[in-house]
C-alpha cells in the first residue's frame, strides 16, 4: 500500500486575490499523497487551509478571487491544474467525486433523489436511462437505505440528515471514483449517525479500494479512521506521520495542543483542559516565520522570524518545527 | 457542592407544540418537544443533558426560564415556583437565572458596544450608579479574560470565543446562581472550546453557580457536568452521577450513544453494534418506550407499557422495563 500514490499534490499553493496588495496565501506549499485504498485524514481548526485543500484538488475554488498560485495535483500521473476545463468536468464526479458537510446544500431540492444519482452515471459514463436507473438503485442499496425502491422517488426534503448523506456517499461513489474527497461528512450528523456513516466509508473502501481523503475538526473521526494524518495549521503542513506515529506521539506544538484540548471520553474529567492561548490568525494577519509562533510556548526568537522547514522526524513521521524533533533529524 | 439544597427543581415538565394542519387548524397535531421531565440542580453543580437533535434537551432549557411558556409542569428555583409568575416577577427572578446560547452572535446586539452590552443588564434593573456599573463592567472583563480597551469593540470585532466570553460577562452581569448553556461551546474550534470550558469551571468554583449544561457532545459533557441526565424523544431515559453513567450505563440507548462516540486512539477502535435508523418523530412517538423501535434487547412488553424512570438508593435512574433495579 505504501507506494501505490492515486493522488499526489505537489507543493500546492492556493492564493486569493486581494484588492491592490499581494494575494493573500491560504494553503502555503502543501504536499501530501493518498495510497489505493488509503485513508489520509486531513486535520486542523477553521480556517487552517482543509477545506480549500480539497476544492484546489477540484479546481472548484470561488471565482474570480481564488487560484491555485502553484504546485501539481498528479492524479495517476495526470496534472489537473493543467488539464482543460472540459477535462477537468470529467474527472470531477467520476475519477474524484466529493462529498460535504451539509448534503441538503448539495442536492438538487426539485429532483428526485434516483433521477439525480442516475444522471450522474449518465453524464459520465452515457449508459442508456434504464441502466443508469439500475445502478442508481444499486447504490441505494450498497449504502444501506431501507426500501430502497421507495426511496428512489423521494425528494431531498423527505430525508433525514444521515439518509441524505448515504445519498450523497451513492452519488459519489456511483461511477466507482479512484478518489473520494470527503469534506467533514459527519459533522452535521448526531453521533449514533456519524457512527453509520464512518462504518459506510470504510466498508465501501474496502470493497472499492477507493482512497479517501478525510477532512475532519474532530481527532476522534481521524483516531477512528485515518491510515495516516496530516495536520495543518495556517495553510501549511506542521506534521504528518501514520496514525499510530500521530496519536503515540503528537510532537508539533499545535498537535500537542488539540490533543490535550480535546475532552475525550474516560479521559481525565473535572480537571483543565489544555489551552492553546489565542486563536488562528485571519489569512490577511499571518504571522511571519512560524504561524503558530504567537500561540506557542516553545517559540524562540528565530521562530518569529524565520518558517520552519518540514524534517523527518522518525519512520514516515514529519514535523516542521525548529524546537522539537531535532534529536532525529537527518 | 452541596446537592441537598436543590437551587433549580424540575417537576413533569411538559412543552407541547401544535404543528401542521390545513384551514381553521383542522388536523393540527401535538408535536411532544418535551413530554415529563424532572430533575433537580444543586449549589455548585452541574447538569449536564444530552441526547440527539429533537429529542427536547434544548426546548427543557428555554421552558426552564420560560422563554418558551411549558405546556405544564413546575419550575422551581430557590425555593419559589416561577411556573406561574406574571411577566414583572418573572423578569426580576431572571436575575438569578441566566442563559448563555450556542451562537453568541445572534444573541449580541450588533449595534452596541461590548461595554453596553455587558452594562445594559445592569440598567435594565437599576442596579448602582452608572460609576458602580461601569466598574462592574471593568471586573467583568477582566473576570472573562477579555482586555479593558475592548469595552469599545462592536461584536463583529470579536472571533467566536470572544464572543462566548461577552455572553459570559453579560450573563454574569447580575450574580445569578444558576446559568443555563445552550450547547454553549458547541460552535467553537477544539483549541478555543478548551478555553471556555476551562473559564465556566473556573466561574462556578468562584461564584458556587450550578449550570444545567446542554449539549449533544459527549466527551465535553463528561468533562464539564457532576450529574448526566439522557434525554431520547422527549423524556429522560436515563440520569447519574456523571462516573455512573459513563462506566456503568444501564439504559440500552445511553450504551448505544456511548459506543458511537468515536475513539480517542487508533489502537481502541473495535467493531461496535451501530444503533440503526433514525429517531422516530416526537409528532407520533412510538407507543410504550419510545425507544423500542431501536433497542436490540425490546420485548413485548416494551412495545405496550412506557417504562417510568425507576430511581435506585444510590440516584441512578432508569426508564427501561430490562434494566431497572427494582428496590
Amino acid at each position: 500500500m505504501a507506494s501505490d500514490p492515486v493522488l499526489r499534490v505537489e507543493g500546492l499553493r492556493t492564493e486569493f486575490a486581494t484588492g491592490d496588495g499581494p494575494p493573500a496565501v491560504a494553503v502555503n506549499d502543501l504536499s501530501f499523497e493518498v495510497n489505493r485504498g488509503e485513508t489520509l485524514c486531513i486535520v486542523g481548526e477553521s480556517g487552517c487551509g482543509k477545506s480549500l485543500t480539497a476544492l484546489s484538488v477540484l479546481r472548484l475554488l470561488p471565482r474570480p478571487y481564488g487560484r491555485i498560485g502553484a504546485g501539481r495535483v498528479l492524479l495517476e500521473g495526470r496534472d489537473l491544474v493543467q488539464v482543460s476545463d472540459p477535462e477537468i468536468r470529467e474527472v470531477r464526479g467520476r475519477a474524484v467525486s466529493m462529498i460535504f458537510q451539509e448534503p441538503m446544500t448539495s442536492l438538487n431540492p426539485v429532483l428526485n433523489i434516483g433521477r439525480q444519482i442516475a444522471e450522474t452515471v449518465m453524464v459520465h459514463e452515457g449508459l442508456p436511462w434504464q441502466a443508469c436507473t439500475d445502478r442508481a438503485l444499486e447504490m441505494l442499496r450498497q449504502v444501506r437505505i431501507p426500501e430502497p425502491e421507495r426511496r428512489l422517488h423521494e425528494y431531498p426534503h423527505q430525508l433525514s440528515g444521515g439518509m441524505r448523506q448515504r445519498v450523497m456517499i451513492a452519488m459519489a461513489l456511483a461511477c466507482r471514483p479512484r478518489v473520494l474527497l470527503a469534506d467533514e461528512p459527519t459533522t452535521a450528523l448526531d453521533v449514533t449517525i456519524q457512527a453509520q456513516i464512518l462504518d459506510l466509508i470504510r466498508d465501501l473502501q474496502r470493497e472499492t479500494g477507493t482512497a479517501v481523503l478525510l477532512i475532519t475538526h474532530d481527532l476522534g473521526v481521524v483516531a477512528e479512521m485515518a491510515d495516516r494524518v496530516l495536520v495543518m495549521y495556517a495553510g501549511s503542513k506542521v506534521e504528518e506521520g501514520t496514525a499510530a506515529e500521530i496519536f503515540d506521539a503528537p510532537t508539533h506544538p499545535y498537535t500537542r495542543g488539540l490533543m490535550g484540548a480535546m475532552p475525550h471520553l474516560g479521559g481525565a474529567h473535572g480537571g483543565r483542559l489544555a489551552e492553546i492561548p489565542g486563536v488562528v490568525p485571519a489569512l490577511n494577519a499571518r504571522p511571519k516565520g512560524c504561524s503558530f509562533a504567537p500561540r506557542c510556548s516553545l517559540a524562540t526568537s528565530r521562530c518569529h522570524v524565520e518558517a520552519p522547514p518540514l524534517r523527518s522526524f522518525a519512520g514516515s513521521h514529519t514535523v516542521a518545527c525548529w524546537e522539537v524533533g531535532q534529536g532525529a533529524a537527518a | 457542592m452541596n446537592a441537598q439544597i436543590p437551587v433549580l427543581e424540575v417537576r413533569d415538565l411538559v412543552k407541547h407544540y401544535s404543528v401542521g394542519g390545513g384551514f381553521f387548524g383542522r388536523g393540527r397535531k401535538q408535536l411532544r418537544a418535551v413530554d415529563g421531565v424532572s430533575f433537580s440542580i444543586g449549589q455548585g453543580e452541574t447538569l449536564g443533558l444530552v441526547g440527539e437533535s429533537g429529542c427536547g434537551k434544548s426546548t427543557v432549557g428555554k421552558a426552564v426560564l420560560r422563554l418558551v411558556e411549558p405546556t405544564s409542569g413546575q419550575v422551581t428555583l430557590e425555593g419559589e415556583d416561577i411556573t406561574s409568575l406574571g411577566s414583572a416577577a418573572l423578569l426580576d427572578r431572571r436575575k438569578r437565572m441566566q442563559v448563555i446560547f450556542q451562537d453568541p452572535y445572534s444573541s449580541l446586539n450588533p449595534r452596541m458596544t461590548a461595554g453596553e452590552i455587558v452594562q445594559e443588564p445592569l440598567i435594565n434593573f437599576g442596579i448602582g450608579s452608572r460609576a458602580e456599573q461601569r466598574d462592574r463592567v471593568a471586573l467583568l472583563f477582566a473576570r472573562v479574560g477579555l482586555r479593558p480597551d475592548q469595552r469599545a469593540n462592536y461584536p463583529h470585532e470579536f472571533s467566536g470565543g470572544q464572543r462566548q466570553r461577552l455572553g459570559i460577562a453579560r450573563a454574569l452581569a447580575l450574580g445569578p446562581s444558576v446559568i443555563i448553556g445552550d450547547e454553549p461551546v458547541s460552535a467553537l474550534d477544539v483549541s478555543v472550546q478548551a478555553q471556555v470550558i476551562n473559564l465556566m469551571m473556573d466561574l462556578q468554583q468562584e461564584f458556587g453557580l450550578s449550570y444545567l449544561f446542554v449539549a449533544h457532545d459527549l466527551g465535553v459533557v463528561e468533562h464539564i457536568s457532576h450529574r448526566v441526565a439522557v434525554m431520547y424523544l422527549g423524556k429522560i431515559v436515563e440520569i447519574a452521577a456523571r462516573a455512573a453513567l459513563f462506566e456503568t450505563p444501564r439504559h440500552p440507548y445511553t450504551e448505544a450513544l456511548l459506543a458511537a462516540v468515536p475513539v480517542s486512539h487508533p489502537r481502541a477502535r473495535r467493531a461496535r453494534t451501530v444503533l440503526t435508523g433514525d429517531v422516530p418523530s416526537p409528532i407520533n412517538p412510538p407507543p410504550g418506550c419510545r425507544f423500542h423501535t431501536r433497542c436490540p434487547i425490546a420485548v413485548a412488553r416494551c412495545r405496550q407499557e412506557e417504562p417510568p424512570l425507576v430511581v435506585d438508593a444510590s440516584g441512578h435512574g432508569v426508564a427501561c422495563h430490562l434494566r431497572a433495579t427494582t428496590l
